[in-house]
């Protein structure tokens, strides 16, 4: 049986909160591709990632976060990724994510960061 | 216990739906070797990489192909080999570029790659093409003397 991974949508304002749960691999990295697909379909490019619920990601949702950031970014928006426990946010670091991904402790602290810095340049 | 070495197979369709399996499996092996959870966690990732790339670019989603992960373990060692039948995919071929170059070619091809040689003490592979292909990593273990 494949590991359980779900995306719970919210709105916060003109944010949209994703907040990811389970296990994000090759299986289930598909399914956080199309979540991030209707957003930007639906307009919606502010997005914040919450990983307080994830429990595992491989390079495979990584790679859902690189491959939407430029298209995010370009129509003014930007992906920032909130509150992953400490083992998930090494792998983050392994890669070098920090270079490109604002990454904050809190959903607080991804809200104010859209305030400061709406979006970066990739 | 001493240095006997231990061995574990585990066989399985070569689909992503199965790396789930293949995490228990090796995270069962490397709790029996004395690994602790920080490490575990380690070979866990670094297995689903490797095993990813198999079904992904070797097999190329081919549900026919069965995906080998073979653990070996003795008192300093714990050794996985994942073998495959497939195209014999050298993921060392990936160009070696940074984050930034990889999103500006819309690219993520490699990123398992960097993820194994970052957690494992040693990633080798030996690739025959038409016949099988091994990726081999080494972690050690610590320990008490």
């Amino acid at each position: 049986m494949p590991h359980p991974f779900a995306v719970h949508r919210l709105q916060e304002g003109d944010l949209s909160v994703l907040s990811l749960d389970g296990y994000l691999d090759a299986h289930t990295a598909p399914h956080f591709e199309r979540a991030i697909q209707d957003e930007i379909d639906a307009g919606r490019v502010r997005l914040v990632v919450d990983g307080a619920q994830l429990k595992y990601i491989s390079s495979a949702g990584l790679g859902v976060f690189m491959s939407f950031i430029e298209e995010v970014r370009e129509k003014g928006g930007d992906i920032k990724i909130c509150s992953l426990v400490p083992k998930v946010r090494q792998i983050f670091d392994i890669l070098g994510f920090q270079a490109i991904y604002d990454m904050v402790e809190s959903r607080d602290e991804a809200v104010r960061r859209f305030v400061d810095v709406p979006t970066r340049e990739v | 216990m001493g240095s006997i070495e231990q061995r574990f197979t585990l066989l399985v369709p070569s689909s992503t739906e199965n790396l789930a399996l293949i995490r228990d499996f090796v995270s069962n092996v490397g709790l029996q070797a004395g690994l602790g959870e920080d490490d575990v966690a380690k070979l866990e990732l670094a297995v689903d990489e490797a095993c990813t790339n198999v079904i992904e670019h070797a097999h190329r989603g081919d549900l026919s192909k069965d995906v080998v992960v073979r653990a070996t373990f003795d008192e300093r060692t714990l050794r996985v080999e994942v073998v495959d039948t497939g195209e014999g995919f050298d993921p060392a071929t990936q160009p070696q570029e940074n984050l930034e170059q990889m999103v500006a070619k819309h690219r993520s091809g490699g990123l398992g790659l960097r993820v194994m040689k970052s957690l494992m003490d040693e990633v080798s592979y030996e690739i025959v093409p038409g016949d099988t292909n091994r990726l081999r990593m080494v972690k050690k273990l610590r320990k008490e003397v």
